[in-house]
């Protein structure tokens, strides 16, 4: 059933797109050994001189220095990943002790408003929500990079299967993965987190990582049949270097420099899908544990009259995922050959 | 051009033919197997013997497949147990189905008369604050989660200032005669131009809502198109030749830049969905969209079915259409 990809059939766009961001960081790898970019000069006498090459991590680093888009996206991650590490100091209170459970009115006073030593107020079972935020910010940032490495992990064995052996196996392994595409992402997170027959965290993990397997996979394998004919695999073989070494030692390395930059993009988005899946009602029940998303899925009850209570979370996940989102894109166009300008 | 559409045709049959093996197996490891979980908590032994049967669930697994791709070729899927109980389960998803319709295309016209006009004029003013300006504020539409938003416009918009209304697709005291089902068309249908004009009143909100994302994502792939095209050395030699602005726009950037657009509004479109769910429940707006909160909310598995093979085929078929109506734009396609 392998037929050569169309870049215009749309299906096969969002593919393309996936295999043409792998095709241009292919041979880019975190040793930095990728492809001189040194003009060849010709001396007089004909002899060829090589100029320096300057590898592309290199180049990149140079660029993403002066970058403002990638210098504000780096700032709020590391804002975000230090608060989440220091959270538990931090917080002036228990996430999880109901302090002001004797000011909740049902009937009349759902939510307690603000008052000194609580600046944001308490929320429906009297606990402070400054200190929920604070304390969020670890849980959330669990919630990101587990499912982003669950779907890394799951994409690497698909791609590597597919990507080393070709053949049957990636002809099978990738019509799955095209299929698992063609359901819109959220629709398949909710239809696996569906699957539990208790909701937990680690049922909105799995839910949120399983959709991202197939755009690792797919990436991964892009990028390594795109290296597969490349002269340093081609020289390895000739030297007789055994297959499984071939392939971890020298094509997987190359290609992981595009599926890290996708990576960054998808700990923004499973933040994002964390919120909407707690919001369908299919988030993580117990809360003592404060998660961003949980906090705005479960506020929807109180929205009405207390927006604030949406507005604190929501405004924390929206800066989190722009700060992922501009580092990732800035460093793909970094990484991108094309853009070397 | 009859060949290249029964290529696309053959090559949709294999994806159709994943898509129900997936859902057959996803409906088998739901948590207590398919009888209980289509039974839910009526379930007596007669019904669950009689439901075994019927699915075939005393067979061998193929012919348990078998008669699951019957069934849904037949529209057979049972009857809803919470959503609307008893209701036909299909029967449920063909009357929501035009609402999520009438709400798709007034999100995605919305977002293609806003994005391509500014990815045009972003990629003509390259490097600018324009430029520059637009792609953080698609960058932040991405970010910020679709229910979050379509509640920020529902509470600024129709409860702090009751310019739209709260929710639901029509003002039912209007007393609208239904047609199609189609809200919109139905008051032009039968002359209530007042009961449109509500209908309208009601798209405004969740459309806005539903279209940021198509937006971001049509007005990115726009400006990256024209600033391709706009290297070309055809673009050159109509600038040289002294073409006006308006000409070179129309026949020579647009042209060819629109040729990516058009497919990425073709899988924008058939992403929707997702969008249209949370869209449509902060909105109570009971679409599809909706109908699938309800149904996974309280474990629905006969809507479900019907709901996600739905989702996927929707998906599959628009595909196809963006496909067949791209080989009519660009021959190249056809001979690929």
């Amino acid at each position: 059933m392998t037929r050569p990809p169309n870049p215009l059939n749309p299906m096969d766009r969002r593919k393309q797109r996936i295999d043409d961001l792998a095709a241009s960081s292919a041979g880019v790898g975190p040793r930095g050994r990728g492809p001189a970019s040194g003009n060849v000069l010709v001396d007089d006498a004909g002899t060829v001189d090589e100029a320096p090459g300057v590898s592309l991590i290199a180049s990149a680093w140079r660029r993403l220095r002066r970058d403002p888009v990638f210098l504000v996206g780096a700032a709020i991650t590391i804002g975000f990943v230090v608060l989440a590490v220091i959270a538990p100091w931090v917080a002036s209170h228990d996430p999880a002790a109901g302090l002001l459970l004797d000011k909740v009115r049902p009937q009349s006073n759902p939510i307690p408003g603000s008052e000194p030593g609580f600046p944001l107020g308490a929320d429906d079972k009297g606990r402070d929500v400054l200190s929920r935020l604070i304390v969020g910010a670890r849980q959330t940032l669990i919630v990101g990079v587990c499912a982003t490495l669950i779907g890394l992990i799951g994409g690497l064995v698909l791609g590597i299967l597919a990507g080393a052996f070709g053949g049957g196996i990636d002809a099978f392994v990738m019509r799955v993965v095209d299929v698992l595409l063609s359901i819109p992402s959220l629709l398949l997170a909710v239809s696996i987190a569906a699957l539990a027959r208790q909701p937990s965290q680690w049922t909105v993990i799995v839910a949120i990582a399983v959709v991202q397997i197939p755009v690792f996979a797919r990436l991964l394998r892009g990028s390594m049949l795109a290296q597969r004919s490349s002269d340093h695999v081609l020289a390895a073989r000739a030297l007789g270097v055994k297959r499984s070494a071939i392939i971890f030692r020298h094509m997987v390395p190359n290609s992981l420099g595009p599926v890290i930059v996708q990576a960054t993009l998808v700990l923004a988005t499973s933040i994002i899908d964390a919120a909407a899946l707690s919001f369908l009602g299919l988030g993580n029940p117990d809360d003592d544990a404060p998660e961003w998303g949980q906090m705005l899925g479960r506020s929807q009850a109180y929205i009405q009259d207390n927006p604030h209570l949406a507005v604190y979370p929501a405004l924390c996940i929206i800066l989190v995922a722009l700060g992922f989102t501009l580092m990732g894109e800035s460093l793909r166009e970094a990484l991108d050959p094309k853009s070397r300008r | 051009m009859a060949r290249f559409i029964i290529r696309r045709l053959i090559q949709m049959v294999g994806v159709v033919f994943v898509l129900s093996l997936l859902l057959f197996f996803w409906l088998r490891s739901l948590p207590g197997g398919v009888v209980s979980a289509i039974l839910g908590e009526r379930a007596t032994p007669a019904s669950r013997a009689a439901l075994t049967q019927a699915f075939g669930l005393d067979q061998p697994v193929y012919v348990q497949y078998l008669k699951f791709v019957q069934r849904a070729a037949r529209g057979e899927f049972g009857a809803s147990t919470s959503v609307l109980p008893g209701r036909d389960a299909f029967d449920i998803f063909l009357t929501r189905l035009p609402a999520t319709i009438e709400l798709s295309i007034c999100a995605m016209a919305i977002a293609i008369v806003f994005a391509i006009p500014l990815g045009y004029l972003a990629a003509k003013r390259h490097g600018s604050t324009f430029d520059n300006g637009t792609i953080v504020m698609s960058l932040i539409g991405v970010a910020v989660p679709v229910f979050f938003l379509a509640f920020l416009l529902k509470y600024w918009f129709a409860i702090d200032t009751p310019l739209f209304p709260v929710s639901g697709r029509q003002d039912s005291a209007l007393g609208c005669t239904r047609v199609t089902g189609f809200f919109v068309a139905d008051g032009l249908l039968t002359r209530e131009f007042d009961c449109s004009a509500d209908a309208l009143r009601h798209l405004v909100l969740p459309s806005i809502a539903l279209a940021t994302i198509p937006f971001a994502v049509i007005f990115r792939i726009t400006r990256a198109s024209v600033l391709d095209v706009l290297d070309e050395d055809y673009v050159r030699t109509a600038e040289s030749k002294g073409l006006t602005v308006q000409v070179i726009r129309a026949r020579h950037v647009m042209r060819n830049a629109l040729l990516p657009v058009i497919t990425t509004i073709g899988l924008q479109t058939g992403g929707l969905l997702a969008g249209a769910v949370l869209t449509e429940t902060v909105f109570n707006f009971g679409g599809i969209g909706s109908t699938l909160q309800q149904a996974f909310s309280n474990r629905d598995y006969a809507v479900l079915q019907v709901l996600i093979l739905a989702a996927a085929a929707i998906y599959v078929v628009v595909n196809l259409i963006v496909d067949i109506s791209y080989a009519v734009i660009d021959p190249r396609v056809r001979t690929r």
